[in-house]
């Protein structure tokens, strides 16, 4: 019986939890208010499970010109396991708010939410995308950043010069959705394992069947599906709040 | 009251016949509770939840014929796991589910092992008999493992995997911390191998420090370690003024002059600053040496101590003699002794003395100590355990000086002090105790660290894994790390190679770092002639990268004493380097390795051969290939590149014979500068290197 009880009464406690809401510091006041909320950096980055972001969500709050607005508040949301350091505050002198999000524990897309009271009593509503890694994923941006990275991704860093400029046929970078979306895993299996020119393709695209194995590859496509933009069907479930 | 009591007995049981009905119902109802309590279980319900959710899908069949209902159970005796978690976490296993965002439903995410063989707890803790979230998930009724959060998951992974895993960054990293910011200098740390975690930084040894710094930049220093250097390891003791004044007073009036070191050094810097940062640079002193710049990113190796204020630090004098030769104040320094002549040494220590912060001693004024001052500083030394990571005459490296950590991812909460607010998890006490130590209780001596949230949580991770459970498992599940050897060199070249610090960069026969080529095989791989060139200038094999090996200004014959060693010791059993000839290939089979090299295998996408076509970036430039490498190693390479270089990123082919014997002969045929034709373009790929090393 008690167990029963017990359970009735959980009910309505795990269902408060999976609409969890991320309350606001009842102190802010805002002082001013925005006509758009736009992201000024942060979207669509990389974590794994439950971990930080590496780069903070910064969002910033303009007026109907397209000004930055100081002390505008802006709310953070997202669904249960996301965190925020702060989950609101209100817009610093260059109209910006920075927050470090950190990734709930299921592997998917988790969409947040920054938003901030318009003018006329209006929400003003920004979504963000960001992307939590499971173990494949993982191990798959580890091959990508060793093997793949330095021919598909065109971006130089300071660590890393591209060498996608270099080759006569261009590589597609894993973020050109719209091509890879229409790749089957068993393609994309087959040209990593056998290489370019078993599918048609180019030669630069050497075979790495001999190199790595087949989990290895997996996991590379694992994480090719989840860089993929717009998202490939195969990118794992969507978490949003509602 | 009494009145409406025994009314109501007479109204129950007042005569035999009611009496025997309500007894009746009572009976009933309490026969009743157990079937219901189990009708209404919680795993019951979940598992209602998920058939209703299974309904609507189109594999509803499949997935209804693989239900199993009732509580479902893994046994592994072996383990000690018994583990009832699918009773609720019914489509752990069903493949079709991995788009469920509802839990408990969605399919196990892929990972490289059987949930069969090792169930759930073993990775995720918490308490896998229990029927219930509350006491499956959470510490209920004293259990000591609440679930892991998803954040410290790879903790899991290191309980068997002792090496690092391409998988597990997070864990990689914080055992790497572990050892490189000195926590097992005062923690000890044995892990279920039986081995004992080393440190792999360097603390100096303070028995000379009066040679190389003032007594106000060591208070300095000893205040705030990361106001003189951001990416300091050294953590802030939270000292008062007059303990940093004592224990400055102390490290100086114990310093002892060491003999040569300073004596008779003219320390006249040049000031040509031109001249001085060509010659940073062409040392590659930034290899190992950072710099904060302008925009106060912290730029270059973490080897060496950062540089950014050495002016402010180091006596001229000193650094000199360190320039001229570094073994003489630490003999077992991780820097190279540079043969840097007089004129060198004086425009790189013109150089570094300008890197000086005018604010950073500004405030700092000491009076001279007394003798009271100095024994106290001494007290203090001992008390905070200096001695755990430096040298300091006269002071003992203390034995266990903080609580041994083997164990501390099973530490039972009982034994914990948590701090107010704080989640009475141990993964809580952990992390909270890296990021403020001193907050748990007056008078601790854990200093404070700068570490950033991301590098708790790695660290957490890695304590994590500490557990009882490591030690618990069956031996035949440990998977051992990368053994370090204590390979040393012999004879002369021995001795020069320790000169040369060659370690600090290479590795040789599983000793030494991993920033530059393991060195093990290069006898087999190089040829002679090659390798005396490049002790002579080393020039680049790689145009996009940027830590390079420097020029030690070697005399010709501690060059051919490095070579005669390396072209004996360091040779690959499986290659004979004079089993192929170095040059004579047929014209037809370098012709045909050409169209192998643009054709089938693409070389090109990542080689330089001829530089007026070729643009690839990745691999080594072979325009100069055949008068670098052996012709054995070569074909070797192209055979199984990873049978000479575990982990090169150089593709496997799966060659035949013929086709590597043919690359073979055209990449010999490269021999840079004796073909006309190529003397002009030799020039062309050193100076897009030097491009690419500035970027």
């Amino acid at each position: 019986m008690k167990t029963y009880l017990a359970f009735l009464l959980g009910l309505p406690l795990l269902t408060s939890a999976c609409s969890h809401e991320t309350k606001s510091a009842p102190t802010l006041k805002p002082t001013a208010f925005g006509a758009a909320i736009v992201e000024s950096s942060g979207g669509k980055q990389f974590a794994q499970t439950g971990s930080l972001l590496p780069q903070p969500v910064v969002v910033q709050v303009n007026d109907d010109q397209g000004n930055a607005v100081t002390g505008a508040l802006v709310e953070f949301a997202a669904p249960a396991g996301v965190t925020f350091d702060p989950a609101a505050a209100l817009t610093d002198s260059s109209g910006q708010v920075t927050t470090s999000v950190s990734l709930g524990g299921m592997a998917g897309r988790y969409q947040i939410t920054a938003s901030t009271p318009g003018k006329s009593n209006k929400r003003l509503e920004l979504k963000l995308e960001e992307l939590a890694l499971g173990y494949q994923q993982t191990l798959g941006l580890r091959l990508n950043e060793q093997y793949c990275d330095r021919c598909h991704n065109p971006e130089s860093t300071v660590e890393r010069v591209s060498n996608y400029d270099n080759l006569e046929v261009k590589p597609h970078p894993f973020t050109e959705g719209d091509t890879l979306n229409k790749m089957s895993d068993a393609d994309l299996l087959a040209i990593i394992t056998n290489g370019g020119p078993a599918q048609q393709k180019s030669a630069l695209m050497p075979a790495w069947g001999n190199t790595l194995s087949k989990s290895d590859i997996q996991a590379l496509i694992s994480y090719i599906r989840a860089a993929s933009d717009p998202p490939s069907r195969n990118a794992g479930p969507m978490y949003s709040r509602n | 009251m009494k009145e409406t009591l025994t009314s109501l007995w007479q109204k129950l049981f007042g005569d035999s016949v009611r009496a025997f009905g309500v007894v009746s119902v009572i009976f009933l109802v309490s026969i009743a509770i157990a079937p219901a309590k189990n009708f209404f279980s919680e795993w019951r319900h979940y598992q209602q939840g998920y058939l209703r959710m299974i309904r609507n899908r189109s594999d509803a069949n499949t997935l209804q014929r693989h239900f199993q209902g009732g509580i479902q159970q893994v046994w592994l005796p072996d383990l000690g796991v018994v583990d009832r978690c699918t009773s609720c976490h019914v489509g752990l296993k069903e493949a079709s589910l991995t788009d469920v965002a509802t839990q408990p439903y969605r399919k196990h995410p892929v990972i490289p092992h059987n949930l069969d063989q090792f169930a759930c707890t073993i990775c995720h803790r918490g308490q896998g008999a229990a029927t219930t979230v509350a006491e499956a998930h959470n510490s209920t009724l004293a259990w000591e493992q609440p679930i892991l959060p998803a954040k410290y998951m790879e903790s899991s992974c290191g309980q068997c995997h002792r090496g690092q895993l391409a998988g597990t960054p997070v864990l990689n990293q914080g055992r790497a911390l572990l050892t490189r910011y000195g926590c097992v200098h005062c923690h000890t740390i044995k892990t279920s191998d039986g081995s004992v975690m080393k440190p792999t930084d360097d603390p100096p040894s303070l028995e000379h420090i009066a040679d190389k710094t003032s007594r106000e930049w060591i208070y300095a220093w000893l205040k705030d370690p990361q106001a003189y250097a951001a990416s300091a390891t050294m953590p802030n003791f939270k000292l008062s003024d007059d303990d940093a004044r004592d224990i400055s007073a102390f490290l100086i009036a114990n310093s002892t002059p060491i003999a040569g070191d300073n004596a008779g050094v003219s320390a006249k810097p040049s000031s040509d600053p031109a001249a001085g940062t060509s010659l940073y640079g062409e040392s590659f002193c930034a290899s190992c040496h950072a710099v904060q710049n302008a925009a106060g990113n912290i730029v270059g190796g973490d080897v060496g101590p950062e540089l950014t204020r050495i002016g402010s630090k180091v006596k001229p004098e000193w650094l000199h003699a360190w320039l001229r030769n570094p073994r003489v104040y630490d003999p077992g320094t991780g820097m190279p002794h540079y043969r840097f002549n007089d004129g060198q040494v004086a425009t790189l220590s013109g150089f570094l003395l300008g890197k000086a912060d005018s604010d950073l001693l500004a405030n700092v004024h000491l009076d001279t100590a007394t003798p009271e001052q100095i024994g106290h500083g001494k007290r203090l030394v001992s008390d905070y355990g200096c001695a755990s990571c430096h040298e300091i005459a006269g002071i003992k490296k203390p034995e266990n000086f903080a609580p041994e950590l083997s164990r501390i991812g099973s530490k039972p909460i009982t034994q914990l002090i948590f701090l107010p607010g704080m989640r009475h998890a141990l993964p809580d006490y952990i992390a909270g105790k890296i990021k403020n130590p001193r907050t748990f209780a007056p008078g601790l001596k854990m200093p404070q660290y700068a570490f950033t949230p991301a590098q708790i949580d790695s660290l957490t991770t890695a304590l994590l894994s500490l557990n009882e459970r490591s030690f618990g498992l069956p031996s035949s599940l440990m998977v051992p790390g990368r053994a370090e050897t204590d390979y040393q060199p012999a004879a002369k070249a021995g001795k020069l190679m320790t000169d040369l610090a060659c370690f600090s960069c290479h590795r040789i026969n599983g000793h030494g770092s991993d920033m530059a080529p393991d060195l093990s095989w290069e006898g087999s791989s190089v040829q002679r002639e090659w390798l005396v060139q490049f002790f002579k200038n080393p020039g680049t094999l790689r145009p996009a990268l940027i830590r390079r090996m420097p020029r030690f200004n070697l005399t010709d014959s501690e060059i051919s004493e490095l070579t005669d060693y390396i072209m004996t010791a360091y040779q690959n059993p499986a290659v004979d380097r004079d089993s192929m000839p170095l040059s004579g290939y047929s014209q037809g089979e370098v012709e045909l390795g050409k169209q192998l090299f643009y054709g089938k295998y693409s070389c090109q996408g990542c080689h330089i051969v001829d530089t007026k076509t070729d643009k690839g970036y990745i691999g080594p430039t072979l325009t100069h290939v055949g008068s670098r490498l052996t012709a054995a190693w070569i074909y070797q390479w192209m055979k199984n590149p990873q049978s000479l270089r575990p982990g090169t990123i150089e593709p496997n082919r799966a060659m035949s014979d013929e086709d590597a014997s043919a690359l073979t002969a055209f990449l010999m045929s490269q021999k840079g500068g004796e073909k006309s034709t190529r003397v002009a373009q030799a020039a062309k790929p050193a100076g897009r290197a030097s491009e690419v090393a500035k970027r």
